[in-house]
C-alpha cells in the first residue's frame, strides 16, 4: 500500500503538467485507458456517430411525410424507419449522451478528485456500450425491426418482423453500460470529494448527475428484466404476458414504463445540470436558490418513478389508477417548473456575457417551457384521451427530448469545448448555430403540435391532403435543423487546428474544472484542491482570471 | 505483511477505497433487487388476475424439492458468513473452507434443481418443450413464469459460485483482516439467497395447502 503510494508521488514533475490529451498517442493508449477524461472522448465519438444514424433515419421520415402518399418507403419500410430511429436515438445516443461524455469527463473535476472510483468499470461500460452499438449497426444492416421504440407486447413476441431478439438483447446489454456508469457515479460522488467539498458545496451539475445515477441503477434493470421476459417469449416461447395463456399485455407497458419514464428524466436531468453551470457562469452570479435547485433533482428522479401509469391512461387501466398517475404527473412539473424560476432569477440583474454557451441555454428554457407545459396537457385525462398518438405528442417530447437534451448537449459542448480540447471556438459562427437550431427546431415540431391536435396519427406516412402544408413546413425545418447541428462539427474541428489557445478559465466562471489548466493534466490537478467556499461564488475576486494560464 | 492491500487509483487512502468498494457492492445489490422487482411483480400481477387459479397451479410444484433447496442455500449464506468471521479472525485457512463449503452447497442447489427440472421434463410441464403437455392454460403461463423465475435465479447462482471461488483461490483476499474481497463477495451471495427465500413462497408456498 505504501510502495504504491510512494510510486504515484515519484511521478516526475514534467508528466504531472502535460495534458491528458498529450500523454500517449498510441491507439492502445486511448482503448484502453482508464483516464476518465479520454473515456469521455471515446464516448463522445460513439454518441456522435449513433446521432447521425438516427438522424438518417429521422431524415427519412421527413421525406417520406412531404407528400400524403407513400413515395419513398413502403408501410413496412416507414415502420422500420422510424422504430430504429427512435431505437437509437434514444437508448445510444440521449441516454449516454451528457451523463457519459460530459458527466464522466467533468464530474472528478468538480469534485476535486484524480478519477472516477471505478477506473477500469468505466471503461468496460465504454465497450459495453460499443458491442451493444455493433449489435444494433448488425440490425440496421439486417433490414432493422417493426416494432416501435416500445416493443409492446402481444406486437413484439407475436408479429412483429425483422430482427426482434437481436434488438431486444442489444438494449439489454446496453443497460448494464448505464447500471456501471450510475454505480460508478454515485460511489465517486460519496467517497471522491476533495476535502471541504461538503455536500452543500457541490456544483448543481454534480447534484443532477446523482439524481440521474440513480434512475440510472434502479430504473434500468426492470428493463432488463422486461426485455428478458420478452426474448424468452420470442426465443423459447416461455411468454408471461401471453393473452391467449390468461397472460396480461397491459403488465409489460406497466414494467416498461416503470422504466421509460424515468428514462425521460435520465435524458432532461444532465441537461437540467448543464444549464446551472452556464447561467450561473453567463449572469457571473450566484444560483438563486441553490438547495432548491439541488434537491428538485432529487425530487425529479423520486416522483419520476411514480407517473409511468400517464402512458397508459387509454389502454384500458383503471379510471382510479389514472386519476393518481394524472396528479402525480402534474406534480412532478413542481420540481421542474421550480428550476426554471431559478435560472431566469440568476439571470435577472446579472452581469450578462451574451455567449453562444448562454444562447444555447436560452433556446433550452424556451423549448422546455414549451414541451413542459404541453406535458401538463398530456397529463391531464380528458386533453390525453383526445391527442393519445397523434403528433402532439411526438412534438411534447421532442421538445424535451431534442429541444432540452440535445440543445443543452450542445451548449456543454461549447461551454466545456475549451477545457476538453484547450482551444476556442469561433464564436461568431457559434452564436449563428445556436441560432440556427433554435429556428430549425421550432420550424420542425411547432407545426407538429398543430398536426397532432387536429387529429394527424402517430406512425402513419399516408395522411388526408390538408396536413400537407404542415407537414412540409416540418420537413422544411428538419433541413435547417439538420444544417444547425452540422454547423459545429466544422467550425469546432476547424478550432482544434486553427483555434486559439485557451486558458484556464475562459469565462470567468468558479468551479474547481477551471482551477486546472486547460486541457487538464492526465491527474486533473497538479496539488490536491482543497475547497473552502461554495460552487457559485461571484464575482470572482480576480476577473483578470479569464487571462490566467 | 497482512496489510498488503493494493491501493489503486484514484484512490490515497485504502480505508477509503474500501469503503468505495463495498458502496459500489450495495449499489450494485440494488440494482439488482430491483431486476428480481420485475419477476415478482408479474408474479404478483398473475396472482391477482387469477386468484384461484395460481394456487391451483403452483401447489403442482416439487414442494420439496423447494424446501430442500432452501435449507441448502441458506447454509450456504451462513459459509459466506462463517468465510468473513474467519477472515477478519485472521485465519485464512478456514475462510478458504467456508468459501468452498459455500461454492459446494451451491452446487447441491443446481444438482437439486436440475433434478427437478428432469421430473418436469418428463412430465411435460416445462413449457416450450417438443412433449409439453400442460393442463390448463393458466397452468402453462404458471410455468413460464417459473422457468423465467428460477432460470434467472439459477445464472445469478452460477455467477456467485465463481465469485466465491475467485475469493477463495485468491490467497491476498483470504489474508485480508478487513476481508473487503470476501465481505463483498458474501454480500452477492447473500442477495442470490435473499431472492430464492422470496421465490419459495411465491412460487411453491402459494399453493402448499392444496
Amino acid at each position: 500500500m505504501i510502495a504504491a503510494a510512494i510510486d504515484v508521488e515519484r511521478e516526475p514533475e514534467d508528466v504531472e503538467h502535460t495534458s491528458y490529451l498529450r500523454a500517449g498517442y498510441s491507439l492502445r493508449s486511448w482503448f484502453f485507458t482508464t483516464d476518465h477524461k479520454r473515456i469521455a472522448i471515446l464516448y463522445l465519438f460513439s454518441i456522435s456517430f449513433f446521432f447521425a444514424i438516427g438522424g438518417v433515419a429521422a431524415a427519412l421520415i421527413r421525406l417520406d411525410l412531404l407528400t400524403p402518399a407513400p413515395d419513398l418507403l413502403s408501410n413496412e419500410g416507414y415502420n422500420r424507419a422510424f422504430s430504429l430511429h427512435g431505437i437509437i436515438m434514444v437508448w445510444f445516443f440521449l441516454i449516454p449522451s451528457i451523463p457519459n461524455t460530459f458527466g464522466n469527463f467533468l464530474i472528478p473535476l468538480m469534485i476535486g478528485a484524480r478519477d472516477l472510483a471505478f477506473p477500469r468499470l468505466n471503461l468496460l461500460s465504454w465497450y459495453i456500450y460499443i458491442f451493444a452499438g455493433l449489435l444494433t449497426l448488425a440490425v440496421v444492416l439486417g433490414g432493422g425491426v417493426d416494432t416501435g421504440w416500445t416493443f409492446y407486447t402481444p406486437l413484439t413476441t407475436m408479429y412483429a418482423n425483422g430482427m426482434v431478439v437481436m434488438t431486444v438483447i442489444a438494449v439489454f446489454i446496453s443497460g448494464f453500460s448505464t447500471i456501471l456508469t450510475g454505480l460508478n457515479f454515485i460511489v465517486t460522488i460519496h467517497k471522491l470529494r476533495a476535502p471541504g467539498m461538503t455536500w452543500g458545496r457541490l456544483p448543481l451539475f454534480v447534484w443532477s448527475h446523482y439524481a440521474v445515477s440513480l434512475i440510472f441503477v434502479l430504473a434500468t434493470p426492470v428493463l432488463a428484466v422486461t426485455l428478458l421476459l420478452v426474448a424468452a417469449e420470442r426465443l423459447f416461447g416461455i411468454g408471461v404476458f401471453d393473452p391467449s395463456l390468461g397472460g396480461d399485455p397491459l403488465l409489460f407497458q406497466h414494467l416498461f414504463w416503470f422504466y421509460s419514464h424515468p428514462a425521460v428524466y435520465i435524458m432532461v436531468l444532465p441537461a437540467m445540470g448543464v444549464m446551472s453551470e452556464l447561467i450561473t457562469s453567463a449572469a457571473h452570479k450566484q444560483i438563486f436558490g441553490y438547495w432548491f435547485v439541488a434537491f428538485a433533482s432529487l425530487a425529479i428522479a423520486v416522483i419520476g418513478f411514480l407517473v409511468w401509469g400517464h402512458h397508459m391512461f387509454v389502454s384500458g387501466q383503471s379510471i382510479y389508477a389514472s386519476a393518481v398517475f394524472s396528479f402525480l404527473s402534474l406534480a412532478v412539473a413542481v420540481p421542474s417548473a421550480i428550476k426554471v424560476y431559478n435560472w431566469t432569477a440568476t439571470l435577472y440583474k446579472g452581469d450578462i456575457d451574451l455567449s453562444a454557451p448562454l444562447l444555447f441555454a436560452m433556446g433550452f428554457i424556451v423549448l422546455f417551457v414549451a414541451g413542459g407545459l404541453t406535458g401538463l396537457m398530456l397529463a391531464m385525462l380528458a386533453i390525453d384521451v383526445h391527442v393519445h398518438d397523434t403528433y402532439f405528442v411526438v412534438a411534447h417530447f421532442h421538445y424535451i427530448m431534442v429541444g432540452g437534451t440535445v440543445t443543452a448537449f450542445f451548449g456543454a459542448l461549447h461551454y466545456w469545448w475549451p477545457k476538453i480540447t484547450g482551444r476556442m471556438y469561433h464564436e461568431g459562427l457559434a452564436r449563428i448555430a445556436a441560432i440556427t437550431i433554435l429556428v430549425g427546431f421550432n420550424l420542425t415540431f411547432f407545426p407538429q403540435f398543430v398536426l397532432g391536435y387536429r387529429g394527424m396519427p402517430r406512425r402513419y406516412h399516408v395522411y388526408p391532403e390538408e396536413f400537407q402544408v404542415l407537414h412540409v413546413l416540418s420537413s422544411a425545418g428538419a433541413g435547417l435543423l439538420a444544417f444547425g447541428y452540422l454547423m459545429p462539427l466544422f467550425y469546432l474541428v476547424w478550432s482544434l487546428f486553427r483555434g486559439s489557445l485557451a486558458p484556464a478559465n475562459p469565462w470567468g466562471a468558479t468551479g474547481l474544472e477551471w482551477t486546472t489548466s486547460s486541457p487538464p493534466p492526465k491527474h486533473n490537478f497538479t496539488e490536491q484542491p482543497v475547497v473552502e467556499r461554495g460552487p457559485y461564488h461571484y464575482p470572482l475576486k480576480h476577473p483578470a482570471s479569464r487571462g490566467h494560464g | 505483511m497482512a496489510e498488503q492491500r493494493a491501493l489503486h487509483e484514484p484512490f490515497h487512502e485504502a480505508e477509503r477505497q474500501e469503503e468505495a468498494d463495498r458502496l459500489g457492492m450495495l449499489v450494485f445489490l440494488g440494482s439488482e433487487a430491483m431486476l428480481f422487482g420485475g419477476i415478482f411483480a408479474v408474479a404478483m400481477a398473475l396472482r391477482l388476475l387469477h386468484p384461484q387459479d395460481y394456487i391451483a397451479a403452483s401447489s403442482q410444484m416439487k414442494l420439496w424439492h423447494g424446501t430442500l433447496n432452501t435449507a441448502v442455500l441458506l447454509t450456504s449464506s451462513l459459509m459466506a458468513a462463517l468465510a468473513v468471521e474467519a477472515a477478519r479472525g485472521g485465519s485464512p485457512r478456514w475462510a478458504g473452507r467456508a468459501l468452498w463449503s459455500a461454492v459446494a452447497l451451491g452446487l447441491l442447489f443446481l444438482g437439486i434443481k436440475g433434478h427437478e427440472y428432469w421430473l418436469e421434463y418428463r412430465e411435460g410441464a416445462i413449457p416450450g418443450l417438443a412433449n409439453a403437455h400442460v393442463g390448463s392454460a393458466f397452468e402453462q403461463l404458471f410455468m413460464n413464469l417459473y422457468c423465467a423465475a428460477t432460470g434467472l435465479h439459477a445464472l445469478h447462482l452460477i455467477g456467485g459460485m465463481v465469485l466465491l471461488a475467485i475469493a477463495a483461490l485468491k490467497r491476498s483476499a483470504r489474508e485480508d483482516r478487513q476481508a473487503v474481497l470476501i465481505g463483498n463477495v458474501a454480500l452477492y451471495w447473500h442477495l442470490v439467497d435473499l431472492v430464492w427465500v422470496f421465490l419459495y413462497p411465491t412460487l411453491y408456498l402459494a399453493g402448499a395447502g392444496q
